[in-house]
């Protein structure tokens, strides 16, 4: 009863304005309201001004004409198009490039990561000096040095360097044959799709056997199969629906064929190799992370090196990697942005470069720019926390 | 970076600027005690920190006879080394108090932009520079051309009217800086480079072999450049507008440097006027009556900073052609002082 009672007394007998429940609420109430004010006085300070100034405003700009060009794009776009349609172009070339970015950076830097703790002396030094260099020079350096590298050895178009295949190497890119695809193809594209079915349900049911009894499948030559020889065999059978238009030699380049510019290679290049260092620290960190035991108990069960790391010390040396790989997927993304050094067509480039300038709708675009990129990093660190809980070690 | 923060931290500076950057520029200079003028981040003959680190060209000239005519001082200026991309934020932003960088006067410029152009100080025009060894010799001859070109210029959209008005293909290169343009001109990248006629001779200079490179006779636009202020200021838009048209003025009367002072004692009433002897033309946009005479003595005339920038004896020996005086067959006309 007492104690009952000195609780309730000690509740009932402090002022409402010394509650730190009520304390706190009233703090943040005060805390918006002052955010709520400076962005009110920040917004209506812009519009004042824009309209004292003469600029005009609004978001009506995206639809009139850009009138100028592009030459890496991904969809439609010319120069009738709108500044809508060039603010995309410059858009899927940033996620592209990062897309393509992340997935090589991610594989490059696992393998030096590993190399890194190689016991192979020469493997293990290569990777270290890799990764101390790299991470060390500015990213615009690097970028700089990877554009005048790739561009300035290459031939002139008519001097191309001829690949077998029909791909031709030049200062202005690589021109690839484009596949022309016959109406058959639609075959071929239903096998591969039927084949990588059968090799996830090939791998499941392998799995489940293994668990039932014990016995293991050689699941990865098999879905090799299921995946490439399937389709190669439709292709024979079907007598191989798919034909190259071969890019020739036409005025000053090539014409025909699909160019990959030198711009985009720099970009991807400088991009991959400098995340990758950074990878690389953050993998063998995690590795380093998983406690020697693990590998020991591996051992003595008579795994072998290559199945310890793939099956022990990597899926819990994950849990430590993910949170920093998602940081670095985020700087490669913003840093694709340096692409405005070396001429390569992104976001940044198109649309708070050129479009802003053209338009002088300093304002607006830098708003939009800035909402693409908080968009990005927020999808990617979504997708990455749910990546971690999912191989998060479930504790039973 | 400094490229891609710049228009985000001048927009920004746009958002939070207290206002009072559009009102009563003279004021705020005289205050601070020197004029920010926009500048080139390096043009020969037209915008460009020599060797020394004095700035030098055409539109530096004109940006020292704008602070000779405030402060008769010719050195009080800040020079701001824009990219072309950078430029009108930097001004709308309050950030240069005038812009003299080979600027195109545009509608859309004059108008959307919140800018106001305050005269011609040299008539240009859109050309293509190709290597000799391509057999180019009309620029009708570039379709299939890769073209590098300045993005955030007038020269991009000229580009892209040009090759469509003539059903000609091309691919454009754009780089944020015209040292990246060029650089990638001269390592093959384009098979062409584009940009003012004028722009294409001082660029000339820093390739590698300049004898390699031709440029080529078609002139595709017109580009009138010229000082630029931000609108809502009247009194600071017309200073600009007539310290321009006091060396125009001054070289059609045959006022130059070295007989400034004796024509002091002219007997010509347009150059007493010009000179502040007669009138109180000064005063009337906010400085003193010898404003002329500081711009003059300290600067020179139009056709001595042209001569002496890029005249036909300097390095980019450019002839005088459309910006000769309009008694000479040129275009260049200022209104009279009276």
């Amino acid at each position: 009863m007492a104690t009952i009672d000195i609780e309730h007394g000690a509740a009932s007998r402090v002022a409402w304005y010394n509650d730190p429940r009520i304390r706190g609420l009233i703090y943040q109430a005060l805390l918006v309201a002052v955010v709520a004010f400076l962005l009110y006085e920040a917004i209506s300070n812009a519009a004042e001004n824009l309209r004292r100034a003469n600029i005009a405003s609004g978001f009506g700009f995206l639809n009139a004409t850009a009138g100028f060009s592009i030459n890496q794009k991904l969809i439609e776009y010319s120069e009738t198009s709108t500044y809508g349609r060039a603010f995309l172009v410059g858009l899927l070339n940033t996620l592209i490039v990062a897309a393509i970015g992340i997935l090589l950076a991610t594989i490059l830097g696992f393998i030096i990561g590993i190399a890194r703790l190689s016991r192979n002396f020469i493997i293990n030094r290569m990777a270290y000096v890799y990764v101390e260099v790299v991470r060390n020079l500015p990213l615009l350096l690097q970028l700089l040095f990877w554009y005048n590298a790739v561009l300035t050895p290459l031939p002139a178009p008519r001097n191309s360097i001829e690949l077998p295949g029909g791909i031709f190497l030049n200062n202005r890119g690589i021109v690839m044959p484009t596949p022309v695809l016959e109406s058959a193809m639609a075959i071929v594209a239903a096998v591969i799709l039927a084949g990588v079915v059968a090799a996830f349900a090939y791998r499941s049911w392998a799995r489940r056997r293994q668990l039932e009894t014990g016995m293991q499948y050689p699941v990865f030559r098999v879905a090799l199969l299921l995946v490439i020889g399937l389709p190669a065999l439709a292709l024979v059978l079907t007598g191989f629906p798919i034909s190259f238009e071969v890019p020739e030699l036409r005025g000053f380049n090539f014409a025909g064929g699909t160019p990959i510019y030198p711009e985009f290679f720099a970009l991807l290049i400088g991009l991959v190799t400098y995340t990758a260092a950074f990878i690389a620290e953050i993998v063998r960190a995690g590795i380093l992370a998983v406690s020697h035991g693990q590998t020991e108990a591996g051992a003595a069960l008579g795994f072998r090196q290559g199945k310890i790391l793939r099956l022990i010390v990597i899926p819990q040396a994950m849990r430590v990697i993910i949170p920093p790989l998602t940081s670095q997927y985020l700087n490669l993304t913003k840093n694709s942005s340096l692409a405005v050094a070396i001429g390569y067509p992104d976001l940044v480039q198109v649309f708070a470069g050129t479009v802003l300038n053209q338009t002088g709708q300093a304002v607006e675009v830098i708003l939009i720019t800035m909402g693409v990129y908080l968009t990005i990093s927020l999808v990617t660190s979504a997708f990455m926390n749910w990546y971690n809980r999912r191989v998060a070690l479930t504790e039973r | 970076m400094r490229n891609t923060l710049m228009p985000a931290l001048l927009g920004v500076a746009v958002a939070f600027a207290a206002g009072t950057a559009a009102a009563a520029t003279l004021d705020e200079v005289k205050s601070k005690g020197f004029l920010t003028c926009g500048s080139n981040t390096g043009l020969a003959g037209f915008g460009y920190p020599d060797d020394q680190g004095n700035w030098k060209g055409i539109d530096v000239d004109l940006c020292r006879a704008i602070a000779a005519a405030i402060f008769n001082d010719p050195e009080k200026v800040k020079f701001v080394p824009l990219s072309a991309k950078d430029r009108f934020t930097a001004l709308q932003s309050g950030e240069v108090d005038v812009l003299v960088r080979n600027t195109t006067w545009t509608m859309s410029r004059d108008t959307a932009l919140g800018l106001n152009f305050a005269g011609v100080n040299y008539y240009d025009g859109q050309g293509f520079m190709v290597r000799k060894d391509l057999g180019v010799t009309s620029a009708k001859e570039l379709s299939g051309a890769s073209v590098c070109v300045q993005q955030g210029t007038t020269t991009e959209l000229n580009l892209a009217d040009f090759f469509r008005a003539n059903g000609m293909d091309y691919e454009v290169v754009a780089f944020a800086s015209s040292d990246e343009t060029v650089k990638a001109y001269d390592s093959g990248r384009c098979d062409a480079f584009t940009t003012d006629a004028s722009g294409l001779y001082a660029e000339r200079l820093k390739l590698t072999n300049p004898d390699e490179h031709i440029v080529l006779p078609e002139i595709i636009s017109k580009e009138p450049l010229g000082p630029v202020v931000r609108q809502g200021d009247d009194q600071w838009f017309s200073l600009v507008k007539w310290v321009h048209n006091a060396m125009i003025n001054a070289e059609e009367l045959g006022v130059t440097q070295a007989n400034v002072d004796e024509m002091r004692n002219s007997s010509n009433p347009e150059i007493k006027r010009l000179l502040g002897i007669e009138g109180e033309f000064g005063t009337a946009i906010g400085l003193t009556n010898d404003w002329a005479y500081n711009i003059i003595k300290h600067v020179g005339n139009y056709g001595e900073t042209f001569d002496r920038n890029v005249g036909p004896d300097t390095e980019l020996g450019i002839a005088r052609g459309l910006n000769a005086l309009w008694t000479k067959g040129g275009l260049m006309y200022a209104p009279p002082i009276r």
